[in-house]
């Protein structure tokens, strides 16, 4: 059986351009200007099993979000592979595309159509009958305790707890076998992050979803998870269970914060 | 022959899998318009207001010469809002934040695109009908003897020529989230210059005057005018009509095949997102 995510050697590097100030920095602009090599991730291996749930840890700028985007196939690595259920993530997009779906930090709508409009947009994209996406739609936003009144309201009305709980919505009503969450709690209030967390344990149960998570909230992946990779600066530094990572760098009864305290010296608050 | 047939379904499926997703860009492409309605009512007035006042030059001179400039801004509303809707569809989703989903859905790029086309054709249509009967009322025209037929096949012929162009520039704003909008304005600003829109070519400086030859405007102008100003007949529209339709044949596969390029150099330097 193919593991659902497999991940080779990833590496990716951004050149991002330099300001410079006075007259030599204007020349600099014109001849095209000094780029800064910025490593966003080196040489990412691992490997995730159908139904897991495996979280990727780590503080702004580590990576997170660029591994995420290699595997939903919206950036081109410079070194590595990467394998979805055994397909190529650069040379069987489209195959890849239909297994996977994501929840960004930022829930990415037309913020002037109502989420029926936005699930209906996607539904279509996805080619989900129509019948078929609205009972799913219905089910989803009732689970997640989004009023039925809500679902015709310009999103633009909504908070931003409801707005991520219609991205939820929206990246389930396709059945992903796949299903990407990068930072899905990242600013919610503390029910709305515990209704989507009991979600995102419901749908791996039911439906046998695999979930790669990205977050730097330490307790919701400690609590979700099956196993953790701590990324710092682009690399992975530590890869196992939650037990077991805090079994190796910390103390069994301690957090992971103890553990990323160990593993790069840094303290966490401070690093996000 | 079952096999031959099951793939026939399949084939079938596939296409009409394919026509569903094109038609969700334009579906969500009219949510936005109703969602807009106000500044569609504004857009829509101002275009109105604009066509009369280009029309009213003409008044005092002779109804040819109303026509003629009527003729020109009302092409010109239709042609400009095909290239604008195609040309800014990777501004507007980057506006909205939504790039990186539709890029993420399996849906090929020309089911994509397809789809913004035939929403801007739609949205053209209907907006250019609303400003001609605005126009018919207002300046009570005769367009007795005049050939619309060969005027709307011009119309339509030229919306493959200027969806062309609108996917060569729809990929400015892939390649620079800051820039490639205003680019995009740029190129149809020197579109409108060079076309004769209100005026005929031969006024141009000599050296500006090649541009309008491969501007598929320029032959959509002037067959258009041909047809409803001297009621010239449809059959007598043809090298019109064909070099529209050759700068259609050669910009779309162009248009794709940069707009595929484009995609590509973006996934590669990080600039698929809302930023870039």
């Amino acid at each position: 059986m193919d593991k659902a995510l497999r991940c080779l050697g990833v590496t990716k590097v951004f050149y991002e351009h330099e300001s410079g100030g006075g007259a030599l920095g204007f020349i600099r602009g014109l001849m095209g200007g000094v780029k800064k090599q910025v490593v966003a991730l080196q040489d990412i291996s691992f490997e995730v099993s159908a139904g897991e749930i495996f979280g990727v840890l780590g503080p702004n700028g580590s990576g997170k979000s660029t591994l995420i985007r290699i595997i939903a196939t919206l950036l081109i690595p410079d070194a590595g592979e990467v394998y979805v259920f055994g397909h190529n993530v650069q040379t069987e997009r489209l195959l890849v595309r239909r297994l996977i779906n994501r929840v960004s930090v930022d829930a990415a709508f037309f913020k002037k159509l109502s989420a029926l409009e936005n699930l209906s947009y996607a539904a279509r994209l996805y080619g989900v009958q129509g019948s078929t996406a609205r009972a799913r739609m219905r089910e989803t936003l009732r689970r997640l305790g989004l009023a039925e009144e809500k679902l015709t309201v310009p999103l633009e009305d909504l908070s931003r707890g409801m707005q991520q709980k219609v991205a939820v919505a929206r990246a389930l009503l396709t059945e992903p076998a796949l299903l990407l969450l990068d930072e899905p709690t990242t600013g919610l209030d503390p029910k709305s992050k515990r209704e989507v967390q009991e979600f995102v344990l419901e749908v791996r149960e039911k439906r046998g979803t695999t979930v790669v998570l990205t977050s730097h909230d330490m307790q919701e992946v400690d609590r979700l998870c099956d196993r953790v990779a701590i990324l710092d600066r682009g690399r992975i530094v530590a890869l196992d269970t939650p037990r077991g990572l805090k079994e190796k760098f910390g103390r069994p009864e301690g957090t992971l914060e103890d553990v990323f305290f160990a593993l790069t010296g840094k303290d966490w608050e401070e690093d996000r | 022959m079952m096999s031959r047939m099951l793939g026939t379904g399949q084939g079938l499926a596939h296409v009409m899998a394919e026509a569903r997703a094109s038609y969700a860009f334009v579906e969500r492409n009219f949510n936005l318009v109703k969602r807009y309605f106000n500044w569609e009512v504004v857009f829509l007035f101002y275009n109105i207001i604009n066509t009369l006042t280009i029309g009213l030059i003409g008044v005092g001179q002779d109804e040819r010469t109303v026509l003629y400039l009527v003729i020109g801004a009302l092409l010109w509303g239709y042609l400009s809002v095909i290239f604008f809707e195609v040309s800014q569809s990777i501004s507007w989703e980057r506006w909205e934040g939504t790039i990186e989903y539709t890029f993420m859905a399996p849906v090929r790029r020309l089911t994509h695109l397809l789809g913004m086309c035939l929403f801007a054709i739609a949205y053209g249509v209907i907006r250019t009908a609303i400003v001609l009967v605005a126009v018919v009322l207002f300046f009570d025209l005769s367009l007795k003897g005049a050939n619309l037929f060969g005027a709307l096949l011009m119309l339509l012929v030229s919306s493959v020529s200027f969806i062309g162009l609108g996917l060569v520039t729809a990929v400015l704003p892939l390649m620079s989230p800051e820039r490639g909008s205003q680019g995009a304005h740029i190129v149809q600003g020197i579109i409108l210059l060079v076309s004769g829109v209100y005026y005929d070519i031969s006024v141009l400086p000599a050296w500006l005057r090649p541009l309008a030859y491969i501007s598929p405007a320029t032959y959509t102008l002037e067959g258009a005018r041909l047809a409803l100003l001297d009621g010239v007949g449809t059959l007598a529209l043809w090298p019109y009509v064909l070099k529209v339709l050759v700068i259609g044949v050669v910009s779309i596969p162009l248009g794709l095949a940069i707009f595929s390029w484009g995609e590509r150099h973006a996934m590669r330097t990080g600039k698929l997102k809302r930023s870039g």
